[in-house]
Protein backbone atom coordinates (compact mmCIF):
# COMPACT_ATOMS: atom_id res chain seq x y z
CA UNK A 1 0.00 0.00 0.00
CA UNK A 2 1.13 3.07 -0.56
CA UNK A 3 2.46 5.99 1.56
CA UNK A 4 0.10 7.03 4.83
CA UNK A 5 -0.42 11.03 5.40
CA UNK A 6 -0.61 11.11 8.83
CA UNK A 7 -3.84 14.09 8.64
CA UNK A 8 -5.83 11.97 6.93
CA UNK A 9 -5.45 8.94 9.45
CA UNK A 10 -5.85 11.50 11.95
CA UNK A 11 -9.12 12.82 10.60
CA UNK A 12 -10.85 8.89 10.89
CA UNK A 13 -10.02 9.18 14.42
CA UNK A 14 -11.20 12.63 14.55
CA UNK A 15 -14.10 11.76 13.21
CA UNK A 16 -14.91 8.48 15.99
CA UNK A 17 -13.85 10.75 18.39
CA UNK A 18 -16.64 13.02 18.04
CA UNK A 19 -19.15 10.49 17.38
CA UNK A 20 -18.24 8.90 20.75
CA UNK A 21 -17.64 11.99 22.78
CA UNK A 22 -21.18 12.96 21.91
CA UNK A 23 -23.41 9.67 22.41
CA UNK A 24 -24.22 8.23 25.34
CA UNK A 25 -24.86 4.52 23.27
CA UNK A 26 -21.27 4.38 21.86
CA UNK A 27 -19.55 5.04 24.95
CA UNK A 28 -21.62 2.60 27.20
CA UNK A 29 -20.64 -0.51 25.31
CA UNK A 30 -17.17 0.43 25.37
CA UNK A 31 -16.97 -0.76 29.01
CA UNK A 32 -20.45 -2.31 30.22
CA UNK A 33 -20.43 -5.56 28.80
CA UNK A 34 -16.60 -6.58 29.32
CA UNK A 35 -17.69 -5.25 33.05
CA UNK A 36 -20.46 -7.35 33.51
CA UNK A 37 -18.64 -10.61 31.85
CA UNK A 38 -15.72 -9.72 34.48
CA UNK A 39 -18.26 -9.88 37.13
CA UNK A 40 -20.27 -12.71 35.77
CA UNK A 41 -16.79 -14.87 35.68
CA UNK A 42 -15.69 -13.78 38.68
CA UNK A 43 -17.90 -15.06 40.47
CA UNK A 44 -17.74 -18.53 38.78
CA UNK A 45 -14.24 -18.64 39.15
CA UNK A 46 -14.23 -17.83 42.97
CA UNK A 47 -17.54 -20.60 43.06
CA UNK A 48 -14.92 -23.69 41.52
CA UNK A 49 -11.92 -22.45 43.76
CA UNK A 50 -13.75 -23.09 46.87
CA UNK A 51 -13.19 -26.45 48.52
CA UNK A 52 -10.98 -27.73 45.26
CA UNK A 53 -7.44 -27.36 44.82
CA UNK A 54 -5.56 -26.73 41.68
CA UNK A 55 -1.94 -26.59 40.93
CA UNK A 56 -2.68 -23.18 39.68
CA UNK A 57 -4.70 -19.90 40.66
CA UNK A 58 -8.36 -20.21 38.55
CA UNK A 59 -8.24 -16.89 39.26
CA UNK A 60 -5.10 -15.99 36.82
CA UNK A 61 -5.94 -18.43 34.18
CA UNK A 62 -9.51 -18.53 34.20
CA UNK A 63 -10.55 -14.64 34.96
CA UNK A 64 -7.14 -14.06 33.24
CA UNK A 65 -8.03 -15.80 30.35
CA UNK A 66 -11.77 -14.20 29.48
CA UNK A 67 -10.63 -10.76 30.09
CA UNK A 68 -7.66 -11.33 27.65
CA UNK A 69 -10.27 -12.88 25.21
CA UNK A 70 -12.58 -9.97 25.61
CA UNK A 71 -9.77 -7.75 25.11
CA UNK A 72 -9.41 -9.25 21.42
CA UNK A 73 -13.24 -9.17 20.73
CA UNK A 74 -13.36 -5.56 21.91
CA UNK A 75 -10.37 -4.65 19.38
CA UNK A 76 -11.91 -6.67 16.77
CA UNK A 77 -15.20 -4.84 17.47
CA UNK A 78 -13.10 -1.56 17.44
CA UNK A 79 -12.63 -1.85 13.80
CA UNK A 80 -15.37 -2.95 12.60
CA UNK A 81 -17.97 -0.24 14.86
CA UNK A 82 -15.62 2.68 13.31
CA UNK A 83 -16.27 1.15 9.97
CA UNK A 84 -20.45 0.76 10.87
CA UNK A 85 -20.33 4.46 11.39
CA UNK A 86 -20.07 4.91 7.46
CA UNK A 87 -22.15 2.19 6.60
CA UNK A 88 -24.91 3.46 9.20
CA UNK A 89 -24.50 7.20 7.71
CA UNK A 90 -24.44 6.74 4.49
CA UNK A 91 -20.70 8.07 3.95
CA UNK A 92 -19.44 5.50 1.18
CA UNK A 93 -19.30 8.01 -1.43
CA UNK A 94 -17.56 11.02 0.51
CA UNK A 95 -15.22 8.82 2.12
CA UNK A 96 -14.01 6.47 -1.13
CA UNK A 97 -14.50 9.60 -3.73
CA UNK A 98 -11.91 11.46 -1.55
CA UNK A 99 -8.00 11.56 -1.51
CA UNK A 100 -7.90 9.12 1.13
CA UNK A 101 -5.98 5.94 0.48
CA UNK A 102 -7.08 2.46 1.54
CA UNK A 103 -3.70 1.99 3.90
CA UNK A 104 -4.65 5.81 5.93
CA UNK A 105 -8.82 4.83 5.92
CA UNK A 106 -7.47 1.09 7.74
CA UNK A 107 -5.27 2.74 9.55
CA UNK A 108 -7.61 5.22 10.76
CA UNK A 109 -9.71 2.51 11.80
CA UNK A 110 -7.30 0.41 13.60
CA UNK A 111 -6.61 4.10 15.80
CA UNK A 112 -9.99 4.40 16.65
CA UNK A 113 -9.98 0.01 17.71
CA UNK A 114 -7.24 1.20 19.59
CA UNK A 115 -8.29 3.78 21.36
CA UNK A 116 -11.34 2.13 22.20
CA UNK A 117 -10.16 -1.51 23.22
CA UNK A 118 -7.69 0.36 25.78
CA UNK A 119 -10.86 1.87 27.44
CA UNK A 120 -12.41 -1.83 27.89
CA UNK A 121 -9.52 -3.01 28.75
CA UNK A 122 -8.30 -0.60 31.94
CA UNK A 123 -12.24 -1.15 32.82
CA UNK A 124 -11.57 -4.76 32.78
CA UNK A 125 -8.45 -4.44 35.02
CA UNK A 126 -10.22 -2.47 37.01
CA UNK A 127 -13.17 -4.81 37.90
CA UNK A 128 -10.85 -7.78 38.25
CA UNK A 129 -7.96 -6.56 40.25
CA UNK A 130 -11.00 -5.02 42.51
CA UNK A 131 -13.22 -7.23 42.89
CA UNK A 132 -11.46 -10.58 42.43
CA UNK A 133 -7.93 -9.64 43.03
CA UNK A 134 -6.87 -11.01 39.87
CA UNK A 135 -3.13 -10.55 39.49
CA UNK A 136 -1.07 -10.91 36.60
CA UNK A 137 1.97 -10.97 38.24
CA UNK A 138 2.44 -14.70 37.48
CA UNK A 139 3.21 -14.03 33.83
CA UNK A 140 5.59 -10.90 34.53
CA UNK A 141 6.34 -9.25 31.06
CA UNK A 142 5.14 -11.98 29.39
CA UNK A 143 1.73 -9.98 29.56
CA UNK A 144 2.82 -7.80 26.82
CA UNK A 145 3.53 -10.39 24.27
CA UNK A 146 0.29 -11.74 25.13
CA UNK A 147 -1.21 -8.94 24.53
CA UNK A 148 0.23 -8.01 21.53
CA UNK A 149 -0.34 -11.42 19.83
CA UNK A 150 -4.37 -10.72 21.10
CA UNK A 151 -4.59 -7.65 19.76
CA UNK A 152 -3.07 -7.62 16.41
CA UNK A 153 -5.28 -11.31 15.61
CA UNK A 154 -8.09 -8.50 16.55
CA UNK A 155 -7.29 -5.98 13.93
CA UNK A 156 -6.92 -9.16 11.70
CA UNK A 157 -10.50 -10.36 12.46
CA UNK A 158 -11.59 -6.61 12.26
CA UNK A 159 -10.11 -5.76 9.01
CA UNK A 160 -11.33 -8.97 7.64
CA UNK A 161 -14.57 -8.42 8.82
CA UNK A 162 -15.21 -4.83 7.48
CA UNK A 163 -14.37 -6.27 4.22
CA UNK A 164 -16.77 -8.75 4.15
CA UNK A 165 -19.66 -6.08 5.17
CA UNK A 166 -18.42 -3.99 2.24
CA UNK A 167 -18.81 -7.15 -0.25
CA UNK A 168 -21.87 -8.36 0.75
CA UNK A 169 -23.63 -5.06 2.35
CA UNK A 170 -25.16 -3.41 5.54
CA UNK A 171 -27.07 -6.23 6.74
CA UNK A 172 -23.91 -8.52 6.52
CA UNK A 173 -23.27 -6.81 9.77
CA UNK A 174 -24.43 -9.43 11.52
CA UNK A 175 -22.19 -12.15 10.65
CA UNK A 176 -19.38 -10.41 12.54
CA UNK A 177 -20.47 -9.95 16.08
CA UNK A 178 -20.54 -13.92 16.73
CA UNK A 179 -16.96 -14.00 15.28
CA UNK A 180 -15.52 -14.38 18.87
CA UNK A 181 -17.70 -16.85 20.12
CA UNK A 182 -17.56 -19.09 16.98
CA UNK A 183 -13.33 -19.40 17.27
CA UNK A 184 -13.93 -19.31 21.35
CA UNK A 185 -13.89 -23.38 21.17
CA UNK A 186 -10.91 -23.50 18.56
CA UNK A 187 -9.03 -20.61 20.38
CA UNK A 188 -8.74 -22.80 23.96
CA UNK A 189 -9.60 -20.09 25.62
CA UNK A 190 -10.77 -21.85 28.28
CA UNK A 191 -9.07 -25.32 28.38
CA UNK A 192 -5.96 -26.97 27.17
CA UNK A 193 -5.78 -27.62 23.20
CA UNK A 194 -5.07 -31.46 23.98
CA UNK A 195 -8.61 -31.38 25.45
CA UNK A 196 -9.78 -31.04 21.90
CA UNK A 197 -10.62 -33.86 19.38
CA UNK A 198 -7.95 -34.69 16.81
CA UNK A 199 -10.01 -33.49 13.89
CA UNK A 200 -10.22 -29.62 15.67
CA UNK A 201 -6.20 -29.21 17.06
CA UNK A 202 -5.19 -28.55 13.55
CA UNK A 203 -7.54 -25.93 13.60
CA UNK A 204 -6.43 -24.28 17.04
CA UNK A 205 -2.63 -24.26 15.84
CA UNK A 206 -3.63 -22.06 13.02
CA UNK A 207 -5.38 -19.78 15.62
CA UNK A 208 -2.51 -17.29 17.70
CA UNK A 209 -4.93 -17.17 20.21
CA UNK A 210 -4.60 -21.12 21.04
CA UNK A 211 -0.83 -20.33 21.43
CA UNK A 212 -1.23 -17.27 24.05
CA UNK A 213 -3.37 -19.17 26.00
CA UNK A 214 -1.74 -22.65 26.21
CA UNK A 215 1.10 -20.39 26.76
CA UNK A 216 -0.88 -18.69 30.27
CA UNK A 217 -1.48 -22.12 31.25
CA UNK A 218 1.95 -22.90 31.58
CA UNK A 219 3.43 -20.14 32.75
CA UNK A 220 0.65 -20.38 35.71
CA UNK A 221 1.57 -24.15 35.99
CA UNK A 222 4.96 -22.97 36.68
CA UNK A 223 6.31 -24.10 33.53
CA UNK A 224 8.84 -21.85 31.25
CA UNK A 225 8.14 -19.10 29.34
CA UNK A 226 6.91 -20.06 26.00
CA UNK A 227 8.64 -17.88 23.74
CA UNK A 228 9.00 -19.80 20.42
CA UNK A 229 5.14 -20.76 20.50
CA UNK A 230 4.44 -17.02 21.24
CA UNK A 231 6.67 -15.78 18.57
CA UNK A 232 4.77 -18.28 16.24
CA UNK A 233 1.39 -16.94 16.94
CA UNK A 234 2.91 -13.58 16.69
CA UNK A 235 3.92 -14.36 13.05
CA UNK A 236 0.89 -15.87 12.30
CA UNK A 237 -1.45 -12.75 13.55
CA UNK A 238 0.55 -10.85 11.24
CA UNK A 239 0.31 -13.12 8.63
CA UNK A 240 -3.10 -12.74 9.04
CA UNK A 241 -3.51 -8.72 9.16
CA UNK A 242 -1.63 -8.98 5.96
CA UNK A 243 -4.38 -11.59 4.13
CA UNK A 244 -7.30 -9.40 5.82
CA UNK A 245 -5.68 -6.11 4.24
CA UNK A 246 -5.47 -7.92 0.87
CA UNK A 247 -9.29 -9.22 1.40
CA UNK A 248 -10.37 -5.25 1.84
CA UNK A 249 -8.34 -4.51 -0.72
CA UNK A 250 -9.63 -7.17 -3.21
CA UNK A 251 -13.13 -6.35 -2.07
CA UNK A 252 -12.97 -2.76 -2.70
CA UNK A 253 -11.74 -2.99 -5.97
CA UNK A 254 -14.18 -5.92 -6.84
CA UNK A 255 -17.26 -2.75 -5.30
CA UNK A 256 -15.39 -0.02 -7.90
CA UNK A 257 -15.59 -2.15 -10.35
CA UNK A 258 -19.45 -3.63 -10.12
CA UNK A 259 -20.32 0.26 -8.34
CA UNK A 260 -21.21 -1.51 -5.44
CA UNK A 261 -19.77 1.90 -3.56
CA UNK A 262 -21.51 4.23 -5.28
CA UNK A 263 -24.47 2.18 -5.11
CA UNK A 264 -23.72 0.41 -1.41
CA UNK A 265 -27.53 0.82 0.13
CA UNK A 266 -28.76 -1.42 -2.42
CA UNK A 267 -26.69 -4.48 -1.38
CA UNK A 268 -25.85 -5.77 -5.00
CA UNK A 269 -25.23 -4.59 -8.04
CA UNK A 270 -27.12 -7.47 -10.05
CA UNK B 1 -15.52 14.10 -30.28
CA UNK B 2 -11.73 12.96 -29.61
CA UNK B 3 -10.26 14.72 -27.06
CA UNK B 4 -6.77 16.04 -27.08
CA UNK B 5 -5.03 17.06 -23.73
CA UNK B 6 -4.19 20.72 -23.70
CA UNK B 7 -2.25 22.61 -21.12
CA UNK B 8 -5.35 24.01 -20.24
CA UNK B 9 -7.62 21.23 -19.76
CA UNK B 10 -8.36 20.25 -16.21
CA UNK B 11 -9.96 17.01 -16.86
CA UNK B 12 -9.95 15.06 -19.87
CA UNK B 13 -12.30 11.97 -20.78
CA UNK B 14 -11.09 9.90 -23.18
CA UNK B 15 -13.20 6.70 -24.44
CA UNK B 16 -14.76 6.34 -21.74
CA UNK B 17 -17.21 3.50 -21.43
CA UNK B 18 -18.84 1.46 -18.62
CA UNK B 19 -21.21 -1.63 -19.02
CA UNK B 20 -23.54 -3.51 -16.35
CA UNK B 21 -24.01 -6.78 -18.28
CA UNK B 22 -25.93 -6.00 -21.36
CA UNK B 23 -26.69 -2.31 -20.61
CA UNK B 24 -24.18 0.29 -21.76
CA UNK B 25 -24.35 3.06 -19.37
CA UNK B 26 -21.56 5.10 -20.92
CA UNK B 27 -20.24 4.22 -24.60
CA UNK B 28 -16.86 5.84 -25.67
CA UNK B 29 -17.63 9.60 -24.10
CA UNK B 30 -14.20 11.57 -24.87
CA UNK B 31 -14.36 15.40 -23.76
CA UNK B 32 -12.98 17.68 -21.58
CA UNK B 33 -13.03 20.35 -19.34
CA UNK B 34 -11.09 23.43 -19.09
CA UNK B 35 -9.53 25.69 -16.79
CA UNK B 36 -12.44 28.71 -16.31
CA UNK B 37 -15.10 26.51 -17.70
CA UNK B 38 -18.61 25.12 -16.87
CA UNK B 39 -19.30 22.48 -18.53
CA UNK B 40 -23.31 21.45 -18.41
CA UNK B 41 -23.81 17.23 -18.33
CA UNK B 42 -27.12 17.14 -19.89
CA UNK B 43 -29.93 14.03 -20.24
CA UNK B 44 -32.43 12.51 -19.12
CA UNK B 45 -32.66 9.73 -16.38
CA UNK B 46 -30.20 7.04 -17.01
CA UNK B 47 -28.83 8.83 -19.84
CA UNK B 48 -24.99 8.16 -18.16
CA UNK B 49 -24.76 11.39 -15.97
CA UNK B 50 -24.13 10.65 -12.54
CA UNK B 51 -22.16 7.08 -14.23
CA UNK B 52 -19.59 9.42 -16.00
CA UNK B 53 -19.94 11.49 -12.52
CA UNK B 54 -18.92 8.44 -10.57
CA UNK B 55 -16.02 7.16 -13.21
CA UNK B 56 -14.42 10.92 -12.34
CA UNK B 57 -14.66 10.63 -8.77
CA UNK B 58 -12.94 6.93 -8.81
CA UNK B 59 -15.94 5.11 -6.97
CA UNK B 60 -16.32 3.32 -10.40
CA UNK B 61 -13.92 1.71 -12.67
CA UNK B 62 -14.46 2.54 -16.79
CA UNK B 63 -14.39 -0.50 -18.56
CA UNK B 64 -12.80 1.12 -20.98
CA UNK B 65 -10.76 4.96 -21.67
CA UNK B 66 -8.64 6.78 -19.30
CA UNK B 67 -9.43 9.76 -17.06
CA UNK B 68 -7.22 12.33 -16.63
CA UNK B 69 -7.18 15.20 -14.10
CA UNK B 70 -4.49 17.96 -14.70
CA UNK B 71 -2.60 15.11 -16.56
CA UNK B 72 -2.53 12.77 -13.95
CA UNK B 73 -4.53 9.21 -15.41
CA UNK B 74 -6.62 8.94 -12.21
CA UNK B 75 -6.06 4.62 -12.23
CA UNK B 76 -2.32 5.01 -11.78
CA UNK B 77 -2.51 8.17 -9.92
CA UNK B 78 -5.63 8.03 -7.68
CA UNK B 79 -4.96 9.81 -4.25
CA UNK B 80 -3.03 12.59 -6.10
CA UNK B 81 -6.46 13.20 -8.93
CA UNK B 82 -8.50 13.34 -5.99
CA UNK B 83 -6.67 15.92 -4.35
CA UNK B 84 -7.54 18.54 -6.84
CA UNK B 85 -11.24 17.38 -7.11
CA UNK B 86 -14.05 17.55 -4.96
CA UNK B 87 -17.44 17.26 -5.18
CA UNK B 88 -21.54 17.58 -4.12
CA UNK B 89 -24.32 16.00 -4.91
CA UNK B 90 -27.99 15.54 -3.82
CA UNK B 91 -27.84 12.18 -2.79
CA UNK B 92 -24.69 12.31 -0.82
CA UNK B 93 -25.09 14.28 1.91
CA UNK B 94 -22.51 14.47 4.35
CA UNK B 95 -23.01 12.33 7.76
CA UNK B 96 -25.63 13.79 10.00
CA UNK B 97 -24.89 12.66 13.11
CA UNK B 98 -21.65 14.90 12.87
CA UNK B 99 -21.98 19.18 13.59
CA UNK B 100 -21.58 20.80 10.63
CA UNK B 101 -17.86 22.33 11.89
CA UNK B 102 -17.13 18.57 12.60
CA UNK B 103 -18.04 17.55 8.93
CA UNK B 104 -15.52 20.11 7.61
CA UNK B 105 -13.17 19.44 9.64
CA UNK B 106 -12.73 15.96 8.95
CA UNK B 107 -13.15 16.44 5.35
CA UNK B 108 -10.70 19.35 4.89
CA UNK B 109 -8.18 16.52 7.20
CA UNK B 110 -8.68 14.31 4.38
CA UNK B 111 -8.36 16.96 1.56
CA UNK B 112 -5.32 17.83 3.23
CA UNK B 113 -6.64 21.85 4.05
CA UNK B 114 -3.92 23.78 5.00
CA UNK B 115 -4.87 26.93 7.75
CA UNK B 116 -7.72 24.47 8.23
CA UNK B 117 -9.61 26.34 11.21
CA UNK B 118 -9.39 29.71 9.00
CA UNK B 119 -10.64 28.12 6.10
CA UNK B 120 -13.46 26.68 8.06
CA UNK B 121 -14.53 29.77 8.89
CA UNK B 122 -14.49 31.89 5.57
CA UNK B 123 -16.56 28.72 4.05
CA UNK B 124 -18.99 28.84 7.11
CA UNK B 125 -19.55 32.93 6.12
CA UNK B 126 -20.06 32.09 2.88
CA UNK B 127 -22.30 29.60 2.55
CA UNK B 128 -24.10 31.33 5.33
CA UNK B 129 -23.75 28.60 7.97
CA UNK B 130 -21.97 30.45 11.16
CA UNK B 131 -25.32 29.54 13.14
CA UNK B 132 -25.56 25.91 12.51
CA UNK B 133 -21.72 25.82 13.29
CA UNK B 134 -22.62 23.04 16.45
CA UNK B 135 -25.74 21.71 14.85
CA UNK B 136 -25.98 18.30 13.50
CA UNK B 137 -25.77 18.03 9.91
CA UNK B 138 -28.69 15.36 9.92
CA UNK B 139 -31.35 18.25 11.40
CA UNK B 140 -30.39 20.94 9.26
CA UNK B 141 -33.17 21.19 6.06
CA UNK B 142 -32.41 20.00 2.59
CA UNK B 143 -31.29 23.46 1.05
CA UNK B 144 -28.67 24.12 4.58
CA UNK B 145 -27.30 20.45 3.87
CA UNK B 146 -26.82 21.46 -0.07
CA UNK B 147 -25.32 24.27 1.17
CA UNK B 148 -22.74 22.06 3.47
CA UNK B 149 -21.94 19.70 0.51
CA UNK B 150 -21.04 22.40 -1.50
CA UNK B 151 -19.00 24.69 1.67
CA UNK B 152 -17.60 20.91 1.91
CA UNK B 153 -16.70 20.73 -1.74
CA UNK B 154 -15.30 24.15 -1.31
CA UNK B 155 -12.50 23.11 0.85
CA UNK B 156 -9.27 22.04 -0.67
CA UNK B 157 -10.02 24.81 -3.29
CA UNK B 158 -10.49 22.19 -6.38
CA UNK B 159 -9.40 22.64 -9.51
CA UNK B 160 -12.23 20.49 -10.73
CA UNK B 161 -15.55 20.47 -8.55
CA UNK B 162 -18.13 18.08 -9.75
CA UNK B 163 -22.09 19.03 -9.12
CA UNK B 164 -24.59 16.72 -9.53
CA UNK B 165 -27.77 19.06 -9.59
CA UNK B 166 -26.38 21.04 -6.33
CA UNK B 167 -29.20 23.31 -6.27
CA UNK B 168 -31.81 20.68 -6.40
CA UNK B 169 -33.54 21.46 -2.89
CA UNK B 170 -32.55 25.16 -2.88
CA UNK B 171 -35.14 27.64 -2.96
CA UNK B 172 -34.67 30.20 -6.37
CA UNK B 173 -33.11 33.21 -4.29
CA UNK B 174 -30.34 30.73 -2.29
CA UNK B 175 -30.19 29.05 -5.97
CA UNK B 176 -29.42 32.10 -7.54
CA UNK B 177 -26.89 32.96 -4.87
CA UNK B 178 -25.36 29.55 -5.09
CA UNK B 179 -24.90 29.94 -9.15
CA UNK B 180 -23.19 33.21 -8.43
CA UNK B 181 -20.86 31.97 -6.22
CA UNK B 182 -20.12 28.67 -7.98
CA UNK B 183 -19.67 31.16 -11.61
CA UNK B 184 -17.77 33.50 -9.21
CA UNK B 185 -15.58 30.17 -8.69
CA UNK B 186 -14.62 29.23 -12.33
CA UNK B 187 -14.19 33.13 -12.98
CA UNK B 188 -10.88 33.37 -12.13
CA UNK B 189 -9.47 30.69 -14.54
CA UNK B 190 -8.28 28.35 -11.84
CA UNK B 191 -10.90 26.12 -11.74
CA UNK B 192 -12.85 23.77 -14.25
CA UNK B 193 -16.44 22.62 -13.22
CA UNK B 194 -18.92 19.61 -14.45
CA UNK B 195 -22.11 20.39 -13.31
CA UNK B 196 -25.66 18.03 -14.21
CA UNK B 197 -28.88 19.85 -13.49
CA UNK B 198 -32.46 19.32 -14.82
CA UNK B 199 -33.33 23.17 -14.63
CA UNK B 200 -32.66 24.62 -18.32
CA UNK B 201 -33.15 27.82 -17.40
CA UNK B 202 -29.80 27.50 -14.58
CA UNK B 203 -28.12 26.06 -17.35
CA UNK B 204 -27.92 28.64 -19.93
CA UNK B 205 -27.31 31.15 -17.25
CA UNK B 206 -24.28 29.31 -15.82
CA UNK B 207 -22.87 27.21 -18.47
CA UNK B 208 -20.10 27.98 -20.95
CA UNK B 209 -20.57 24.65 -23.06
CA UNK B 210 -22.84 22.23 -22.70
CA UNK B 211 -22.60 18.23 -23.74
CA UNK B 212 -25.91 16.53 -24.35
CA UNK B 213 -26.02 12.85 -23.15
CA UNK B 214 -28.09 9.90 -24.87
CA UNK B 215 -28.04 6.43 -24.27
CA UNK B 216 -23.86 6.91 -23.00
CA UNK B 217 -23.11 8.89 -25.69
CA UNK B 218 -22.56 12.97 -26.56
CA UNK B 219 -25.31 13.52 -28.62
CA UNK B 220 -25.35 16.96 -28.69
CA UNK B 221 -22.21 19.66 -27.91
CA UNK B 222 -22.33 23.12 -27.56
CA UNK B 223 -22.99 26.87 -26.18
CA UNK B 224 -26.30 26.42 -24.09
CA UNK B 225 -27.28 29.86 -25.54
CA UNK B 226 -27.28 28.82 -29.44
CA UNK B 227 -27.40 25.61 -29.48
CA UNK B 228 -31.19 25.47 -29.46
CA UNK B 229 -31.39 27.59 -32.61
CA UNK B 230 -28.47 25.48 -34.57
CA UNK B 231 -31.32 22.81 -34.23
CA UNK B 232 -34.41 24.28 -34.55
CA UNK B 233 -35.43 24.85 -31.31
CA UNK B 234 -36.59 27.93 -29.36
CA UNK B 235 -35.07 26.80 -26.12
CA UNK B 236 -32.58 24.70 -24.05
CA UNK B 237 -35.83 22.86 -22.53
CA UNK B 238 -36.96 22.24 -25.69
CA UNK B 239 -33.90 21.06 -26.87
CA UNK B 240 -33.45 18.70 -23.98
CA UNK B 241 -37.10 17.39 -24.60
CA UNK B 242 -35.93 16.13 -28.06
CA UNK B 243 -33.04 14.70 -27.09
CA UNK B 244 -35.29 12.76 -24.31
CA UNK B 245 -37.81 11.54 -26.77
CA UNK B 246 -36.27 11.67 -30.33
CA UNK B 247 -33.19 11.45 -29.85
CA UNK B 248 -32.41 9.58 -33.45
CA UNK B 249 -33.73 13.00 -35.25
CA UNK B 250 -31.01 14.66 -33.80
CA UNK B 251 -28.12 12.15 -34.68
CA UNK B 252 -25.90 13.44 -37.55
CA UNK B 253 -26.81 12.06 -40.75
Amino acid sequence: MSRVRPRRVAAILLRHFYLVRGSLSRVVPLFVWVAIDMVLWGFITRYLSTGTSFRFSLVTTLLGAVLLWDFQARVMQGVTMAFFEDVWSRNFLNVFASPLRLSEYLSGLVLSSIATSAVGLAVMLLVAVAAFGLSFAAYGLLLAPFLLVLFLFGIALGVAGTALVLRLGPSAEWFIWPIPAVLAPFACVFYPLATLPAWMQPAARLLPPAYVFEGMRAVAAGGAAPVAPLAWGALLAVFYILIACWIFRSVHRYAVRTGLVARYSAETVS
Amino acid sequence: MSAAATPAAILTLDGLRKAYGDLVAVDGISCTVAAGEIVGLLGPNGAGKTTTINMVLGVLAPDAGAIRVEGLDLATHRSEALERINFAAVYSPLPGNLTVAQNLRVFGLIYGVRQLAARIEELLAQYDLERFRNTRSGVLSSGEQTRLSLAKAMLNRPHLLLLDEPTASLDPATARDMRARIRSFAAPGTGGVLWTSHNMHEVVEVCDRVLFLSRGKILLEGDPRTLPGEHGKASLEELFITVAREPLSLEPA
